[in-house]
């Protein structure tokens, strides 16, 4: 591409037809973290206590444990998207914008990763 | 993008605007996010972390975002800690609630001016609280 008028740059290119797919998903991980933090935060709560057998046996048991990994996806998606949009707002530079590229589409899946992991460790009795 | 790169005329920024409800609504949201997004999910990650690895490694995290014990690092860090826990759970309160008022005005309601800078003003109203509500339970119970 040549450096014509801004028309002439995207003329020929055409939709990339996923115009809705970014926004629709941000609002559907958003309804999904109302759920999933608000049980987190009501649950941590009731805790009697916060030593260490209580809080892994309570992540330990089956509807806290499905709901730590559906967190690990829920929010780490929905961060990632937040992330994006911020960082699409303020980087500029060709440099830095191939880095924070490289930040959201790597950190979060690593971090989903290692969190559903230490989920699964508890869950299923491992050291 | 060639083009951009001489200084152009720039749209007027934060401190050219009289500031109201829906902007500091709307600053908060970016804010709470990407905070919940770095300090919150890097805090649950060494949480889950800690807590899969043994009791060691969950006393450490304690040590370090709570009690405190254990020498003067972990002392300066667990007052940091107690600020950060609190204010996460405020920027969940916070990030919720204009979230919600963000699905409202999906739909396209709420764009009075009125009814605008009403449910903004809202939403800090209830972050505010439900925060002293959450910590008033876990704290004197």
């Amino acid at each position: 591409m040549g450096n014509g008028t801004s028309l002439g740059r995207v003329r020929g290119l055409g939709s990339s037809h996923q115009g809705t797919h970014h926004w629709l998903t941000s609002r559907l991980t958003a309804v999904g973290n109302l759920v999933l933090i608000t049980f987190l935060i009501v649950s941590l709560a009731l805790l009697p206590d916060y030593a260490y057998a209580t809080v892994r046996g309570w992540v330990a048991r089956p509807l806290p444990s499905i709901a730590l990994i559906l967190i690990m996806i829920n929010t780490f998606t929905h961060a990632r998207m937040g992330v994006q949009v911020m960082l699409e707002d303020y980087v500029h530079e060709e440099g830095t914008k191939i880095a924070a590229w490289l930040l959201v589409n790597i950190v979060p899946f690593v971090g989903a990763a290692f969190g559903i992991l230490s989920v699964l460790r508890i869950a299923l009795g491992g050291a | 993008m060639a083009q951009a790169r001489k200084a152009r005329p720039i749209s007027p920024h934060l401190q050219i605007w009289r500031w109201g409800p829906a902007m500091l609504v709307s600053i908060l949201h970016r804010v709470t996010g990407n905070g919940l997004a770095f300090a919150g999910l890097g805090l649950l990650l060494w949480w889950i972390g800690a807590l899969a690895s043994g009791p060691e490694s969950y006393e450490t995290f304690l040590n370090y975002t709570w009690t405190g014990e254990g020498g003067g690092l972990q002392a300066a860090t667990a007052f940091l800690g107690k600020v950060v826990l609190v204010g996460l759970t405020w920027a969940f309160f916070q990030h919720a609630a204009s979230g919600i008022r963000h699905l409202i005005l999906d739909i396209g309601a709420g764009y009075e001016l009125e009814s605008n800078s009403r449910w903004s003003v809202v939403t800090i109203a209830f972050s505010v609280i439900a925060t002293i509500a959450l910590w008033a339970f876990l704290l004197l119970r």
